[in-house]
């Protein structure tokens, strides 16, 4: 009789930990230019390739090849490079702020800016966002007043949100910008429900999803996919795989020897993987997502190759589990130098404009922070009314909460 | 109240027939209601609550959904922040569990945490309840696992005409409604005595509901029965049990259906038990932390002076739903006559102290 070896847990752990580097073979690259665009009424099946290899268009040298190399207006790309400058200078600052305790917590998308930017200027008004908590700049790339956001961080007397919500648990219906929960994955599932709508309705509008590598675990990650699968649903689910779920590779959410992007074949959903640092590259694949869901060709699925350059929130120390020069070894380097070095190739940006850019920017959301602070912060204590706790609960306050508000003497 | 006053034509209807003509009344008078659920479209549902409206109003107002009680859920929050007005069926009470985040986290609190800017106006239909040898996941009354979460309303109906004017009610409300229906009550009152034939609504007459549009207003609880001798707040099956009980017990109870379990009606409530002095609260759910405790606080709160006798709960036991004893742990009206005896012998001077020490004892 054959003898049985014990049996042994596969606990998967990533290359590189504190003190020693990461090796990034196992992100499945594809040098830019060298994958096909197929056409947008595409098979979920004929995109099988597209989920294992990685849609780039700018190469080393920062030109645009292949066949994903839409022609782009240089004025969105200058458009789409501002975006994430201001994001991540608004990022910066509000760190800081949280630092000094203008707010209770914060969370940065320090390389993950050109994702959102570039989908954001692929939409149209009136397209409804389903974001996660790292989609600051879907709001940014609509001119959204700074001062409103922060105004939401310092849950201050402005805030829309009247303090119930946590910093960055943004909420703008008019900006076509879900109200974001605290529960990874819930929205995800809701953003196919609300494009089902829209096709009940015989509407044009399209919804977007988000959602990160760590979050695909949860069940409503496979139960959009299905839902969206089965009533072809025009919706774009977008996958940020950052690399990281706070402390956890993403190899444990399920990405080893696979691909997020694999996914979403299998369910029968027509698939990219593209790189989330390569803004042309993002604009020209939510370019070919929007018209598959737009001319009700069906959903589709992106997972965005990225990395989470920064701490996971400000309650996170990144030295703990992961080597500290992470970032500057990852081969897909930062999104707004890449966009930059494009852009100074074709004339259309300098050295000396990205300069003044930052400088305004800095100025702007310097003149937003002192406007959002004269209307309080979590340190001042100037809030709504406390009395607002009790609304919105429901429609119309039922008697118990009257009476609990009374008995708080408000 | 209810828009008697609106004289219209009435039919004898079961209590899945007058759910099936709500739903058809809401389908045609509002373009953004809209209903799914598992084998709800074409077959019509398990238990033929939506039997014709895929026929009569198309498949993109009246369709079949996956097995994912969360994915159900969860689009049908999607599609109320769209603008529609989703009534949704979970096939079984027992199997809302994988909604529960979905209910709890997004549903419920939408509105508060949006400040308004989004809303989940959903009707969430369960069939729910005992009796009908469903064993452990087919009998569950869940009612206080939503009670117990801001921002829901739960509402549960005893009778055709009620289920008719609660549901339109619960879908015209722009808050989310948990709607759970007595399974045991589909087609006829349920007393309890499951040695005799049931006896169906065409014999009630609460089984004649009116053929067009009426509500039955959320938050009012009903006086199913006038009495003087004791209160029973109750709902659902029970409250036909609790009727049978005062007839066999020869006790003149009040029996007062809630109706709307969360928010609810309070002052019916405590103009009854102040009127009365005595108090039965009764629920097929289990007893420890079911919603029973939450309204015998209420009545210590509100009717203290009142009362002349402790408040007594009836419940099911606290074990799961078993199939074999279905009828040792429904509430059965002995047990609930036993009870309305108790509440009119024991007064808060002679009431032994024995029984109440002896769990510290051990």
């Amino acid at each position: 009789m054959r003898q049985a070896l014990p049996l042994r847990l596969h606990v998967p752990e990533p290359s590189g930990r504190p003190g020693h580097a990461t090796d990034f073979s196992y992100l499945r690259l594809a040098p830019a230019g060298a994958v096909r665009k197929p056409p947008v009424d595409t098979s979920a099946a004929d995109t099988a390739d597209l989920a294992y290899t990685l849609v780039r268009v700018l190469d080393d040298e920062g030109k645009a090849v292949g066949p994903w190399a839409d022609p782009i207006a240089p004025e969105l790309l200058r458009k789409g490079l501002q975006i994430m400058i201001k994001t991540r200078i608004y990022d910066a600052r509000m760190l800081i702020a949280q630092r000094q305790k203008k707010m209770s917590f914060y969370m940065q998308s320090l390389g993950e800016e050109a994702i959102g930017a570039a989908q954001m200027l692929a939409l149209s008004p009136g397209d409804m966002c389903f974001p996660s908590y790292r989609q600051q700049n879907l709001l940014i790339a609509q001119d959204v007043p700074l001062t409103e956001m922060m105004c939401q961080l310092f849950s201050n007397e402005s805030d829309r949100l009247k303090g119930r919500q946590l910093p960055v648990m943004y909420s703008m219906r008019e900006r076509g910008f879900f109200s974001i929960s605290g529960n990874l994955a819930t929205q995800f599932v809701q953003a196919v429900g609300w494009a089902m709508a829209s096709a009940i309705q015989g509407d044009t509008k399209i919804a977007s999803a988000w959602i990160g590598d760590g979050a695909t675990a949860a069940a409503d990650f496979q139960t959009a996919l299905t839902f969206a699968h089965v009533y072809r649903a025009p919706v774009i689910l977008n996958v940020i795989n950052n690399q990281w779920a706070i402390s956890t590779f993403q190899a444990l959410a399920g990405g080893e020897s696979t691909t997020f992007a694999a996914r979403g074949i299998g369910s029968g959903i027509a698939s990219l993987r593209v790189d989330g640092n390569d803004f042309l590259a993002v604009y020209a694949a939510s370019r070919w997502a929007v018209e598959r869901a737009r001319n009700n060709l069906g959903p589709t699925l992106i997972e965005w190759v990225s990395y989470r350059a920064g701490p996971h929130s400000t309650s996170d120390d990144p030295s703990k589990y992961r080597p500290a020069d992470d970032w500057a070894r990852f081969p897909l380097g930062d999104p707004i130098d890449r966009l930059k070095r494009h852009l100074i190739a074709l004339g259309a940006w300098s050295e000396d404009e990205h300069h003044r850019t930052q400088k305004e920017y800095e100025a702007e959301v310097i003149a937003a922070q002192k406007q959002a602070e004269s209307h309080g912060t979590l340190a001042t204590g100037k809030t709504s009314s406390v009395a607002t706790m009790f609304e919105d609960v429901y429609k119309d306050m039922p008697w118990h909460l009257r009476r609990q508000r009374q008995q708080l003497g408000v | 109240m209810d828009n008697r006053s609106i004289q219209q034509a009435t039919t004898p209807m079961t209590m899945i027939q007058a759910l099936r003509s709500a739903m058809d009344v809401m389908l045609e008078r509002d373009d953004k209601v809209v209903i799914f659920g598992q084998d709800v479209g074409y077959f019509g549902g398990v238990f033929r609550c939506t039997e014709g409206l895929q026929a009569k109003y198309g498949k993109t107002r009246v369709f079949d959904a996956p097995i994912s009680e969360g994915g159900i859920v969860g689009a049908a929050v999607g599609m109320g922040a769209y603008g529609l007005r989703p009534v949704v069926e979970i096939q079984f009470a027992d199997y809302f569990y994988p909604a529960t985040d979905q209910i709890v986290s997004e549903a419920a609190r939408l509105r508060y945490r949006s400040a308004g800017e989004f809303i989940a106006p959903l009707t969430i239909r369960m069939p729910c309840g005992g009796g009908i040898y469903g064993g452990q996941t087919h009998s569950q009354s869940p009612e206080a696992l939503f009670t117990h979460v801001t921002g829901l309303r739960t509402v549960m109906p005893s009778n055709p005409y009620d289920a008719k004017g609660l549901l339109i009610a619960a879908i015209e409300c722009d808050d989310p409604v948990i709607f759970l229906e007595p399974k045991r009550l589909y087609n006829g009152p349920f007393d309890g005595h499951h040695d005799q034939p049931v006896v169906p609504w065409s014999k009630h007459p609460l089984g004649n509901v009116p053929d067009g549009y009426y509500t039955v207003p959320l938050e009012s609880a009903s006086v199913f029965r006038p009495g003087s001798d004791l209160t029973v707040l109750t709902y659902g099956t029970m409250v036909f049990v609790a009727e049978v009980a005062a007839r066999e017990s020869g006790i003149d109870a009040e029996i007062i259906d809630l109706r709307s379990l969360w928010p609810l009606d309070l002052d019916t409530i405590v103009a009854s038990v102040r009127k009365t002095g005595r108090c039965v609260v009764v629920h097929e759910a289990t007893q420890t932390s079911g919603f029973g405790a939450e309204l015998a606080t209420l009545i210590q709160e509100h009717c203290f002076y009142h009362l002349e006798a402790p408040i007594e709960r009836v419940a099911g036991w606290d074990t799961p739903y078993p199939h074999a004893h279905e009828w040792a742990y429904f509430p059965s009206p002995a047990r609930l006559a036993g009870a309305f005896r108790k509440t009119m012998d024991g007064s808060l001077a002679a009431e032994p102290s024995k029984s109440a020490g002896q769990g510290r004892e051990a």
